[in-house]
């Protein structure tokens, strides 16, 4: 039962980078990168069972953790830009 | 079967990087790098190598996205495109990778018993382990005990790094550090507010889940590492969500150097201690009374250095780009 | 008794892989970026309860089982904020919505 879901995220996976090598703009590409990232997670908890070593779901942990801070930082830097290119006078 | 799930892995590996290569917009390339650090999590998990994967996740994935958007931020965003095309540089490469993977023909097959290194060392490692240090994680005992100078060569490549970009970028001074408490561009992400509480829910979790990560490693995957790289996460959210001001008087300038340094001098003061108490450099049976309490001890200080400076750095190297970028 | 856990698990992980794979196929299929962030921020929160239900009905009342609770609840919390994030972050950026208007019947 595992290897059906692991086929089915690996084959999301493959689905969600063709989503980021294709996205026309950069938010496709970083919706497809926030999809992987938690495909990971369900990948890693899942092989973690299949291997009968459940004390490897500290990687899941760690990795659920950490995957949103790259979408927030990339909310940061959009706003940060836009900001300055909306106010002429910060500009150097 | 699990084999063939780690060689579809390896397929989309090399998907991406191609992807990498061909990408015009840095952006992109920083996306794709970030999906090319989780797939090689994945393959390390897959290859039953714990350790590495978490390594590879914590700061592939997670910290050094963040780190290149910041760098990214500074700089333009397209490539410059190749004046014209070069085929010698193209045809060196291809050469040499032939030449490699002739090369891999004669290896011994992955997972082979009768290869020389499951002959011999890696045996050796499985006894000698519980009856030397009694660890359960065998990893952690060669990383920080058996192979400690390889170790301690680690630690000083990051310390480097992370005064090779103190070099080239300074942190803002404390005037500075104030100055962009007050500057409405450092506000960070405070207007938006769900990101704001969910991040401030999860920032203490990252916090706790790398304290646990960093003492935990003498049992399962972890050790510094790891575990300064989850830390130096956390903070790196902290001064998303909050702005760089706020960040800073949570971890002054000051304090950062402070554990790069301290890291360092922790590792090499361990192995100091060593050799005033009589023994060798790095050996760590001599620090407390008996062989093995003294490799715990020591194991556990050693860890605890290699997770100070690897904090310290990756919030260095963060703030240095994000403070310039608001100030320029 | 056994059996009705080993039942249950197959069916929670058949329909997390069903919605994790409709969500991938969403993401790529669908002709606007809002409408893809419809198919994988939903069915990502979705299938991960399926799957880890599933998981965590194998692994019965243990630590296994707490750190998959803990998974479960920090990607509950954090993977909605991130669709959010993007959508705004987005919407900042100036990407408008494809307007489209309804071709059959009334107005």
């Amino acid at each position: 039962m595992y290897f059906a879901a692991t086929i089915a995220i690996l084959l999301t996976m493959s689905l969600a980078l063709a989503r980021a090598l294709l996205g026309p703009t950069v938010f496709d590409r970083v919706l497809a990168v926030n999809m992987f990232g938690t495909k990971t997670v369900l990948l890693l908890s899942v092989i973690a069972f299949l291997y009968g070593r459940p004390d490897f779901l500290d990687l899941a942990l760690a990795y659920a953790l950490i995957n949103f801070i790259g979408v927030l930082a990339v909310l940061k830097f959009v706003q940060d830009y836009t900001l300055r290119h909306q106010n002429p006078d910060t500009e150097a | 079967m699990v084999t063939l799930f780690g060689v579809f892995l390896l397929t989309l590996l090399v998907i991406t990087a191609i992807g990498i290569m061909r990408a015009q917009h840095l952006f992109v390339a920083v996306m794709l790098s970030g999906i090319f650090s989780l797939q090689m999590a994945a393959i390390f998990f897959i290859l039953d190598a714990a350790d590495v994967a978490l390594t590879e996740a914590a700061v592939g994935a997670g910290v050094a996205t963040v780190l290149m958007l910041g760098a990214l931020a500074l700089t333009d965003d397209r490539e410059r495109g190749p004046k014209r095309h070069r085929w010698a540089p193209v045809a060196v490469v291809t050469l040499t990778t032939l030449m490699v993977i002739y090369a891999t023909f004669d290896k011994p097959r992955l997972g082979d018993p009768s290869a020389p290194v499951h002959q011999h060392v890696a045996p050796w490692y499985l006894e000698e382990t519980p009856r030397l240090i009694d660890v359960p994680n065998v990893v952690t005992a060669i990383l920080a005990s058996f192979r400690g100078y390889d170790t301690l060569g680690e630690l000083f490549v990051i310390f480097t790094a992370g005064i090779g970009v103190l070099f080239l970028l300074t942190n803002p001074s404390k005037e500075g550090a104030l100055s962009l408490l007050r500057s409405a561009e450092a506000e960070g992400l405070r207007h938006h507010l769900v990101p704001r509480i969910v991040g401030r829910l999860v920032v203490p979790f990252i916090v706790l889940f790398g304290l646990y990560v960093q003492f935990h490693g003498d049992y399962g995957p972890g050790g510094g590492f790891q575990a300064g790289a989850l830390i130096s996460a956390g903070f790196i959210l902290y001064a998303l969500l909050e702005g760089e001001g706020r960040a800073l008087q949570v971890t002054p300038v000051r304090l950062l150097r402070g554990m790069i340094a301290g890291g360092a001098l922790l590792f090499v003061g361990v192995g100091l201690a060593g050799m005033l108490l009589g023994g060798n450099f790095l050996d760590y049976s001599i620090l407390a009374d008996s062989p093995i309490a003294g490799q715990h001890l020591g194991i556990l200080l050693v860890e605890l250095g290699v997770g100070f400076t690897v904090t310290g750095t990756l919030l260095t190297v963060f703030h240095a780009f994000a403070a310039r970028e608001q100030r320029s | 008794m056994e059996y009705v856990f080993d039942i249950a698990s197959w069916l929670l992980l058949i329909a997390g892989g069903v919605f994790v794979f409709i969500g991938g196929v969403g993401a790529l299929r669908m002709p606007d970026f809002y409408m893809r962030m419809h198919a994988a921020s939903l069915t990502d929160t979705l299938g991960t309860i399926l799957v880890l239900l599933g998981i965590a009905l194998q692994a019965g009342l243990s630590l296994a089982a707490i750190k998959l609770a803990a998974i479960m609840v920090f990607l509950l919390l954090t993977s909605p904020t991130a669709a959010y994030a993007l959508a705004n972050a987005a919407r900042l950026s100036g990407l408008a919505p494809e307007r489209r208007i309804a071709d059959e019947g009334g107005t």
